[in-house]
């Protein structure tokens, strides 16, 4: 066995270029592989569901018969791998099947909720990304002073504090005592885009607690890092004022990597928005998979989910991608 | 040894104690020197007291619904009343009795689970290692919200679903970072050593890495308390988890929040709000505390 052991442990050192290639690829094909779980874990969860979906939508009163013609119409009496392959199979073409309680295609009702989601999740990091780069390199400068412990504890607490609670206290001071902001995030019908900014403020500053504590760590470790740096003393030595060492090389060697580890984080804007979105009657995906859940509409559900996990992996993808594009630079830089 | 003498005259009367025993002993005064773990136990100490206590010592009945319905705040009522008519503060006071039934239970679930399969992933590593981290990876790479809705939708929630769906999606988290943690471990000479013995594997990983790596082990056993009743807190809110006519806090949030939009009746859903605020806060100052005690 310790001959087992042994053997993995020399790593064949290999051209950067392929390495970059090779890790893309291994995480392409984890994502695949997780695509595949996530579908056959909704799958069996859904197959898990107690009741029989034809007596579920047609409610207790139905015939028997009525039942049976039901679930045959919507293949709910064939085997579960060929269920299972019917819906993923069509599933990749584009086709989401019909919603069991809406009785009307699953895109029509995923597609426009899916948008309303982007748009809370792209003001969120609109938001975030400057507020917790400022927020960490503030940090940084002034490591081990006040206002780097005030700004670090500040975003610990935040980050560990689930975004529907901090929502409230900002619902109860912005939009209950103060009344700046509507408490509700639908904008009314026909609403211009700064009005529908103005809705979106509230849920968003919600989920901008969240994030602000991770990303500002990062940022104010890697400012750090890049500080300490050797060619940022070249910089100061080579009679560079302060401010030009931070904009040229301490915030151009620091930025590029935290904008990468920021992508990581669309996994917990997506979890948050699920609450959010149920705390300010917001039409998202959130909404309707909870819904979907809730009313055990399962086709609905399956392909929520699904589209979920699609976007949370193609999120991630990307920011592996931009990762590993950078990362060469940072190791080139090695501070340590 | 059995005769009146003054123990401080005889220093070395006692037995010495054991190396461990010093280590454990320079661990608790280390960790009692920490303001922030000092902070953090009192905060939490303070709800476990109210868990324990229960409906017994607060004001009100917290189910009690005889009082008028949505008080402001007041004399009879120091948080006011809700939309059913009880007592906020009561309901405050007795809401972390149901937290604390199941978020250290599935800690302790996700904890156990993950450090068996980190230390088994850690130690024979190859083809059990990537076959394992394969697993762990695609699952830390979804939602733990949405698995959670799902897999509660299917199994139907209680406590007892609550537990097992935290715990086991919080195994392979632990399960990764117990992971790294042996393989720091594992080509060290004590680990040789027992395996030049001939001891067996299981034997190894428990009775020598494991006692090693028992500082990561706690210090994310506190931080995944903290995640746990981060996830009771979001799923019950959601209405996927403890279930009424319970005080819990989300539960009071859910109930409430909708009356926020008249713009007014905030009393009945800030309270509970900030409840589940300080109470995590406080179990992160003392994983913050522990951290910085087993880090040195």
């Amino acid at each position: 066995m310790a001959g087992l052991l042994r053997r993995r442990a020399a790593a064949r050192p290999l051209p950067r270029r392929t390495n970059i290639a090779r890790f893309l690829l291994k995480r392409f094909a984890l994502a695949l592989v997780t695509l595949f779980l996530l579908s056959v874990i909704v799958f069996a969860a859904a197959q898990l569901l107690p009741g029989n979906v034809g007596r579920n939508v047609l409610g207790p009163f139905a015939s028997q018969q009525d039942v049976d013609t039901y679930n045959k119409l919507h293949g709910l009496d064939k085997p579960m791998l060929s269920q299972y392959w019917g819906w993923i199979s069509h599933f990749v073409r584009g086709d989401l099947g019909k919603s069991l309680q809406y009785d009307v295609s699953v895109g029509s009702l995923l597609g426009p909720a899916l948008g309303n989601s982007l748009k809370l999740a792209a003001l969120a990091f609109v938001l975030v990304v400057p507020i917790s780069i400022l927020g960490g390199t503030i940090a940084a400068l002034r490591r081990g002073r006040v206002t780097d412990r005030a700004i670090t504890i500040t975003g610990l607490s935040l980050t560990s504090i689930p975004e529907f609670v901090t929502a409230i206290v900002l619902i109860v001071v912005f939009g209950v005592a103060l009344k700046w902001l509507p408490v509700n995030a639908t904008a009314p019908p026909g609403a211009g885009f700064f009005t529908q900014i103005k809705f979106l403020l509230l849920p968003s500053f919600a989920l901008v607690a969240v994030l602000f504590g991770y990303i500002a760590r990062i940022t104010r470790a890697s400012v750090i890092e890049a500080v300490d740096a050797d060619y940022t003393r070249t910089a100061y030595l080579k009679g560079l004022g302060p401010r030009q060492v931070l904009g040229k090389h301490v915030l151009r060697n620091s930025l590029l990597p935290t904008i990468a580890v920021v992508a990581t984080q669309t996994g917990y804007l997506i979890g948050g928005l699920l609450v959010i979105e149920k705390l300010f009657n917001y039409n998202g995906i959130g909404q309707r998979i909870y819904t979907a859940a809730e009313n055990k509409d399962f086709t609905l559900l399956q392909s929520g989910v699904l589209i979920v996990g699609l976007v949370y992996l193609a999120a991630t993808l990307i920011a592996d991608l931009l990762y590993s594009l950078l990362n060469p630079r940072i190791r080139f830089a090695g501070a340590e | 040894m059995s005769t009146t003498v003054d123990p401080a005259l005889v220093p070395q009367a006692a037995p010495p104690p054991s190396e461990s025993r010093i280590a454990r002993r320079e661990t608790l005064v280390q960790l009692l020197r920490s303001p922030t773990f000092i902070i953090g136990t009192l905060i939490v100490g303070w709800w476990v007291f109210w868990a324990i206590a229960g409906s017994s010592l607060t004001p009100h009945d917290p189910l009690d619904q005889s009082a008028g319905q949505l008080l402001r705040p007041s004399h009879g009522h120091w948080l006011g009343t809700d939309s059913l008519g009880r007592d906020v503060l009561s309901r405050v006071l007795a809401g972390a009795s149901d937290t604390f039934k199941v978020a250290p239970l599935a800690m302790l679930l996700g904890v156990g689970g993950g450090t068996v399969i980190g230390l088994i992933a850690g130690y024979f590593r190859g083809v059990v290692d990537e076959g394992i981290s394969l697993v762990i990876n695609s699952i830390l790479a979804l939602p733990v919200i949405v698995i959670s809705v799902v897999a509660i939708t299917a199994i139907g929630s209680s406590n007892a679903t609550l537990i097992v769906v935290i715990g086991v999606v919080f195994t392979p988290i632990v399960a990764r970072t117990v992971r790294a943690a042996v393989l720091a471990e594992r080509d060290l000479e004590y680990v040789a050593a027992a395996r030049l013995r001939g001891e067996h594997a299981p034997y190894v990983m428990f009775v020598e890495i494991l006692p090693n790596v028992m500082g990561p082990i706690i210090v994310e056993a506190t931080v995944r308390l903290g995640y746990a009743i981060f996830a009771v807190a979001g799923l019950t809110f959601l209405g996927f988890g403890v279930q009424p006519p319970s005080p819990d806090w989300s539960l009071q949030i859910a109930d409430n929040y909708q009356l926020l939009n008249s713009g007014t009746y905030w009393w009945t859903v800030l309270f509970p709000a900030l409840a589940i605020a300080t109470l995590i806060v406080g179990v992160n100052l003392i994983a913050d505390g522990l951290q910085q005690v087993f880090d040195r």
